[in-house]
């Protein structure tokens, strides 16, 4: 199939004068709307949606909005503009030059993080498959459609890369990427987060605002690689990656400025009677925030991690904000706080900091997931009501690394399987809970209404009202 | 003439209730005007250019606000930092009413001649800036928009125009006006005159948060007594192509302004172009029904057939429990002429409960032949439901809640 290279697939690494890239991508670009068709948003052909897509690297170019079907979507390739005289800002090669190729030594090491990091674009995009059939209202299905074709192109970020730098072993990730499948007993996806299901929209809030923070935080990592074409793919990336974050943060906000409405109207904090006005009571959303908060904790990997000190010190993987911390960038000698247990209690040991990398990236995103839970704390002051949404502990319910031998409750008090197994059900989603949530999750498409469960948002995309149809179907 | 006396400043802001503190926009601006601290992100009006580069990349809004503050009284980083919420628009003393222009003056005495004198402007009515831009000193602004609002058919050419005032601050309220200054000269050499439109949008723009507003501009072909002419403003307004820049002084206007309190309501009784301050009010309580905090709606609205009515089509797809919107159409075949003042006595009952609620506001917007017409029709449907409307009317022009503008 010929491509007309500048239209169809915007791009600033000139596409149409790379014929090597062409021909990669002419085989892969099938396979990618194969695999669209297949995993990608339940029946959606045809359907006109309100997008926004990124035709040039510019501010305003970035945000081109119109109507788009989905499989018409340009999926393109853009890293952010080249500053110039760039240098490795960390490890062993700190004050060289950036690389602009692959340096032979780190191939392996490179190919591993970006497959890591693109294995996890499409695996959501499946995981979000069937959310549309339960969309709270055509600009929340607006919202959804536009995380999954940016996931979607994200894809395409790191996809280009592998073909651009990495030749035959490149293209061999790239189709493998679109081979495995989310939750699939044979041909998983890479990580476990992105192995759960995301069932309803709670679940999908929840997931946009903590498991895309990791995002966020990885890609920040990746942004200050010595790889070149890796941090200002990076670079652009979070700039997409933020709109995800946001239609988590405000979807739980909207969910939460609801109940709280549903509380004060009735005046009650009487769990069945709020689920009998059809609103999602706060303790619910504590325990999905749990569930979300302790996935993703996971997704940062090991506390101790000689993985992560090599990706450092070889200038593949910085850490957040790289360039703004004051040390020398190398961590020789330096440490870093780790939790271990000892006596049946969490305690903090130092481990070097070079091996401590993943756990200051979780702190990192610790920080800033934190202060978003205090802005939806905000909303549920306004209303007077005396309860607080909690970050849990860090160590709490944890699958990787060391904690996870131990059950640990939300407050971080270590505990025996007895206890665990008679809390579970007030820390995490219980299977009632579950079946509450899934039985609120009904269509709503009318332009301008919202589901009963969800407050209506306090602006539209794009400065269109509320009642704007973000969505025509065929 | 003096120049205002207060320089008023659109300045940007940061929502915190809904930015999620990406840092995109630090990242995006190429004056580095915005910073952030643990608490919020906030921008520097000493740095920002107003430039709009950071618009489109944010991922929320939360980018896009502006408020109208005197330059001196503006927001600093300290004080951003430390909100958890915007600011409401705070009110800004443009002390210059006294000096408007001669032309200005004289067309406002002729246009509310109708109502009896000065009336007072609703006591819930937002705080107006007047006569921020004079003609020594005027704001300059690009047409974004011009189309036909009358049907292909119809004898009159009626069109909805937008002014984009980019960087510069233009506030308005619905019921304020905006001069029009066409530009060369007479035919005795003398530059040409003030003409004033009503503005057709609501405060926020006729985009919202866009710094622009609309206005209904109808092709003068005939004079009042149906001789052919050619108006001057409204050829060169109708006229003009996007893109163009046109002359802009005021605003002006002080009373005819829409009632803010919840629960309010508005009688609006309008014929052709008159209709661009109520479709402003309209509009204005339209965007806001989330918050439910509108009284009834009642609109009376003449034209000679459907095809001549400005914003015919959008006012029919208003739900009746939003507005109670009454056509009159005097030019339609086989049906008996209507006025607007046949529909008032029409609904005699419910306009005479309007005129007793002390929270209802009444607005005339037309050409000068309706306001006896719409007056006695007043008298009529007051009379029969027992109310004295020559007695009423002093009470009402007190309590700023009759207003007339006609031309």
């Amino acid at each position: 199939m010929s491509i007309d290279y500048s239209e169809k697939i915007p791009n600033n690494v000139d596409l149409a004068s790379n014929k090597t890239l062409q021909r990669a991508l002419e085989k892969w670009q099938p396979e990618f709307q194969n695999w669209w068709a297949e995993t990608g948003p339940e029946g959606t052909r045809g359907t006109d949606v309100y997008l926004r897509t990124a035709v040039s690297v510019e501010p305003k170019g970035w945000a081109h909005f119109d109507y788009v079907k989905m499989q018409d979507y340009r999926w393109g390739i853009f890293l952010a503009p080249a500053e110039p005289g760039r240098k490795v800002n960390f490890g062993a090669h700190k004050g060289e030059s950036a690389w602009q190729d692959v340096p032979g030594e780190y191939r392996a090491n490179l190919r591993r993080l970006i497959v890591t990091q693109g294995d996890t674009e499409p695996a959501s995009v499946e995981q979000q498959r069937r959310l549309g059939l339960t969309c709270p209202s055509l600009y929340d299905l607006r919202n959804l459609f536009q995380v999954n074709v940016e996931e979607g192109r994200h894809l395409w970020a790191m996809v280009y890369l592998l073909h651009a730098h990495f030749g035959r072993d490149g293209r061999e990730e790239a189709e493998a990427l679109l081979q495995r499948r989310s939750g699939d007993a044979d041909n998983p996806r890479i990580l476990g987060a992105f192995n759960e299901p995301t069932p309803d929209w709670l679940s999908f809030f929840m997931f946009t605002f903590f498991t895309d923070r990791d995002g966020k935080y990885q890609l920040c990592s990746l942004a200050e690689s010595g790889f070149d074409p890796l941090a200002r793919t990076c670079r652009f990336m979070l700039t997409e990656e933020a709109h995800h974050m946001f239609v988590g943060e405000s979807g739980i906000g909207r969910i939460v400025q609801r109940t709280c409405e549903a509380m004060v109207a009735g005046k009650t904090d009487d769990v069945a009677q709020l689920r009998a006005q059809g609103v999602i009571d706060l303790p619910t959303i504590q325990r999905y925030l749990n569930f979300h908060f302790s996935v993703t904790m996971d997704l940062f990997g090991s506390d101790v991690s000689s993985n992560a000190a090599t990706f450092y010190t070889s200038g593949l993987k910085g850490r957040f904000d790289e360039t703004k911390i004051d040390d020398d960038h190398l961590l020789s000698g330096a440490t870093y706080p780790v939790l271990e247990i000892h006596d049946n209690r969490l305690a903090t040991a130092q481990a070097p900091a070079l091996n401590a990398l993943n756990e200051k990236l979780r702190d990192d995103f610790i920080r800033d997931a934190a202060a978003g839970i205090e802005r939806w704390n905000k909303i549920i002051e306004k209303h007077g009501i005396p309860f607080r949404l909690k970050a849990p502990h860090k160590a709490f319910h944890r699958r990787i690394g060391p904690l996870a031998a131990a059950q640990i409750a939300p407050d971080g008090t270590v505990v025996s399987p007895a206890e665990w197994a008679a809390n579970a059900d007030r820390w995490l989603p219980s299977t009632d809970d579950q079946a509450f949530v899934a039985s609120l999750m009904g269509r709503v498409v009318e332009p301008g209404k919202f589901a009963n469960w969800i407050a209506p948002p306090s602006r539209g995309v794009d400065n269109k009202p509320a009642d704007f149809e973000y969505v025509r179907f065929a | 003439m003096s120049a205002t006396t207060v320089e008023v400043i659109r300045q940007h802001l940061i929502d915190p209730e809904i930015c999620i503190r990406c840092n995109t926009c630090e990242e995006t601006c190429p004056v580095d005007a915005v910073t952030h601290d643990a608490r919020n992100y906030v921008v520097d009006v000493g740095k920002c250019t107003g430039c709009n580069e950071c618009i489109s990349p944010c991922p929320t809004g939360a980018i896009d606000n502006w408020r109208q503050v005197a330059k001196k009284d503006a927001y600093t980083l300290e004080a951003q930092f430390s909100w958890d919420s915007l600011p409401a628009q705070r009110e800004i003393d443009a002390d210059s009413e006294a000096e408007l222009p001669t032309d200005v003056a004289r067309i406002t005495a002729l246009a509310t001649a109708g109502q009896g004198g000065t009336a007072a402007a609703p006591w819930s009515a937002a705080h107006p800036y007047v006569n921020l831009y004079t003609i020594e000193k005027p704001a300059i602004a690009t047409v974004t928009g011009n189309h036909r609002l009358t049907g292909d058919g119809a004898s009159s050419d009626i069109r909805h125009i937008v002014l984009d005032f980019g960087g510069t601050s233009f506030p308005v309220l619905e019921g304020q006006t905006i001069g029009i200054v066409p530009p060369g000269h007479d035919a005795s050499g003398r530059p040409h005159h003030v003409r004033l439109y009503s503005v057709a949008s609501p405060r926020e723009g006729e985009r919202p948060r866009y710094n622009n507003l609309a206005l209904t501009v109808k092709r003068v072909t005939e004079d009042h007594d149906g001789k052919p002419v050619t108006g001057v403003a409204s050829n060169y307004l109708c006229d003009l192509p996007k893109g163009a820049e046109v002359i802009v002084v005021g605003p002006y206007g002080t009373t005819f302004l829409m009632p803010n309190h919840p629960g309010s309501t508005l009688l609006m009784v309008c014929t052709g172009t008159g209709s661009a301050p109520m479709r402003a009010m309209t509009e204005r309580r339209r965007r806001r029904i989330a918050q439910k905090e509108s009284g009834d709606l009642m609109l009376f609205f003449g034209a000679r057939s459907p095809d001549e009515l400005p914003y015919f089509g959008p006012l029919t797809k208003l739900p009746q429990e939003f507005i109670d919107v009454n056509f009159a159409f005097s030019r339609v075949a086989d049906t008996p002429k209507q006025y607007v003042q046949d529909r008032i006595r029409a609904r005699a009952a419910d306009v005479a409960r309007l005129v007793a609620d002390a929270n209802s506001y009444i607005f005339v917007c037309g050409l000068k032949d309706m306001e006896e017409g719409v007056d006695r029709a007043f008298r009529d449907a007051c009379g029969a439901h027992g109310i004295d409307w020559d007695a009423r009317l002093p009470e009402l022009r007190a309590q700023g809640r009759y207003h007339v503008e006609t031309y």
